[in-house]
């Protein structure tokens, strides 16, 4: 008989090759387990969410201002807090996130400012939200007496979606193939002429749905709005930008922290109307990907 | 020829005949400008973060001395007697992120092996987009479930357990990062040249000895790195944490107590009407301060390993 163990280069190899292969099957299945655990969080999740939420779901509830009395406690304010500051966030995010993109991808010459700004870049994405609220809070509540309202909170929420702005928009833009650029000057365009007219247009369903899927982070975002005192307790929608305001997860957390089962529910129902949101959000996003992936 | 006939016109003229007008140089220049002014507010968000926290942190340590405030083992500064040890609020934090990197460095791992190396291509268009909602869905939503549905079940294993233990928030903030481990690793995993692999098989290594002794060890650096942004995020986590983990910061390491966390000390302050400029009001920048500085430096150390150790082929 052969020895079972050979040593090869101080390596010692076990040449029986059922036990391998029996091994191998076992560490396979244990990371296709491993990778099931998230499937199934989510179904558990999601179920949870639904079997608890759904009885509470009517027009009436999206339509009723937050109440002490659960039966009669709507998302009213709440929606309308959450479009105004999506809304406000993607209108100041957009024009820097992009500006600071064709900036980066196009003119940034190769040198120690650049470094600077990507390496800061990559550092802010991993800033910790709640920090942004500290942030906003002292600049745009305090110094510059924008006090609690939708504008103080989406000029929060824009900085801190900026670097998902930024990158995604790198992506796209670094996408469009230099032809198209020597193209443009081929024909004697400027630069920024180039840019307008041929760049971007191409650039432009990746940096929207880069767009869209920061927003999307936006919209989730509780903690900075806190931290800002968006109220939670707000009987009226916003009419201009420099209203008080809440949004969608903070009347959530305000309602899950409760006690009662009651307002647990409708935790679980303003859950349903968010993910919706986010998903519909996501869903836009991926068919203008698609759409870019036919057109190039 | 056309080459002569410009470079005779630049000799005359001192200006290239296709030489852009002054308004037109002025309006490229301005764009460039205005487009690097974008690029410079990302620089001056870090300042303002860094000023913002010092500024009001110095106050802070007018008043506390930095002494008490790192060795303290006593975080009371909303009632009296005031105390301002900060380390009950990082131990509920490291609690929290200890918990949270058991369930989901293991499990992050192994799912990103498993989409890399193992996957077939139908499993993969499924099990991605399953990960990429898990990381999108808002964290607040992460805090229902704990407390509506992880804590009744660690309650039902463990009677006696409180409404608020900081268990029930480690696992969902373990849920949370599992996506951002599984997706990082897997690229990592994924830029390991194919030639290593069949370099293995070659001398007759099996897959599991091939991924186990080949692909996992060449991609450890951003298998690494993967594991420290994930930690730096868990530590960074507040809603899942403020609605779970409670709101009494102990210096302890059982996870079935409850605990406070440095982010939750933060919501806690600012949700109730703590008045502006006294010394309740800025332990808020004190305690913001420390989890910048503990985050950032995780987050750079991610980058220089990622960078250091890097494996490079070809």
């Amino acid at each position: 008989m052969m020895a079972t163990r050979e040593a090869v280069a101080g390596v010692v190899f076990d040449v029986q090759p059922e036990r391998r292969r029996l091994k191998g099957q076992i560490f396979l299945w244990a990371c296709f387990a491993a990778t099931c655990v998230a499937v199934v969080l989510l179904a558990v999740l999601l179920v949870d969410i639904l079997r608890q939420g759904a009885t509470r779901l009517s027009v009436d509830f999206l339509n009723s201002y937050p109440s002490r009395f659960p039966e009669r406690a709507g998302i009213k304010s709440a929606l309308f807090g959450t479009m105004w500051t999506v809304a406000f966030t993607g209108l100041i995010s957009f024009p820097l996130g992009v500006g600071a993109a064709i900036y980066l991808e196009e003119y940034a010459p190769r040198n120690w400012l650049t470094r600077v700004l990507e390496t800061n870049i990559a550092n802010l994405a991993g800033v910790p939200s709640i920090v942004y609220g500290v942030l906003g809070l002292a600049v745009f509540v305090r110094a510059m007496s924008l006090g609690r309202s939708v504008l103080a909170g989406a000029a929060t929420l824009a900085l801190l979606i900026l670097p998902i702005v930024i990158i995604s928009s790198q992506e796209a833009i670094r996408a469009v193939p230099p032809s198209i650029r020597e193209a443009g000057y081929g024909v004697g365009a400027t630069k920024w002429q180039t840019l307008q007219h041929l760049v971007l247009p191409i650039a432009f369903p990746g940096v929207l749905t880069g767009m869209i899927l920061a927003l999307s982070r936006a919209i989730g975002e509780t903690a900075p709005l806190i931290m800002i005192g968006a109220l939670t307790f707000i009987a009226f929608t916003p009419n201009t930008p420099l209203d008080e305001f809440t949004v969608l997860p903070i009347q959530i957390f305000n309602w899950t922290a409760r006690p009662q089962a009651g307002f647990h529910e409708l935790a679980a129902a303003g859950i349903i109307v968010l993910l919706v949101a986010l998903l519909s959000m996501n869903a836009l996003a991926i068919i203008l990907r698609n759409r870019l992936r036919k057109e190039i | 020829m056309a080459d002569a006939a410009t470079s005779s016109a630049v000799a005359q003229t001192g200006r290239h005949t296709l030489a852009l007008s002054a308004a037109r140089r002025w309006k490229e220049r301005g764009v460039r400008s205005a487009l690097f002014a974008c690029g410079a507010v990302s620089i001056l968000t870090t300042v303002g973060i860094v000023l913002v926290l010092l500024w009001e942190s110095v106050g802070f340590f007018r008043e506390v001395s930095a002494w008490e405030f790192f060795t303290g083992t006593k975080w009371t500064p909303l009632f009296k007697p005031q105390n301002f040890g900060v380390l009950p609020l990082v131990a509920g934090s490291l609690l929290v992120a200890v918990g949270a990197s058991i369930i989901a460095l293991p499990v992050g791992l192994a799912s990103a092996i498993y989409l890399a190396e193992y996957a077939p291509s139908r499993a993969r268009k499924i099990l991605k987009p399953i990960l990429e909602i898990l990381a999108g869905i808002p964290t607040v939503v992460y805090g229902y479930f704990a407390l509506t549905f992880i804590t009744p079940l660690i309650r039902q294993i463990f009677p006696g357990t409180g409404v608020f233990n900081a268990a029930s928030a480690a696992i969902v903030v373990g849920v949370m990062i599992v996506p951002m481990v599984a997706s990082l690793s897997e690229d990592a995993l994924h830029a390991v040249p194919r030639s290593l692999r069949e370099a293995s098989y070659g001398l007759g290594a099996t897959k599991f000895e091939t991924v186990t002794r080949v692909v996992v060890p060449a991609a450890l650096s951003g298998i690494v790195a993967s594991f420290i942004l994930a930690i730096s995020r868990a530590i960074g986590e507040t809603m899942a944490v403020t609605l779970a983990a409670g709101a009494t910061p102990k210096l302890t390491f059982n996870p079935l107590e409850s605990i406070q966390t440095m982010t939750a000390y933060v919501v806690q302050v600012s949700l109730g009407d703590t008045p502006f400029g006294t010394i309740e009001y800025r332990t808020i920048f004190a305690v913001g301060l420390l989890l910048f500085i503990i985050t950032l430096s995780m987050n750079i150390a991610s980058r220089f390993i990622l960078r250091r150790f890097r494996e490079v082929y070809e």
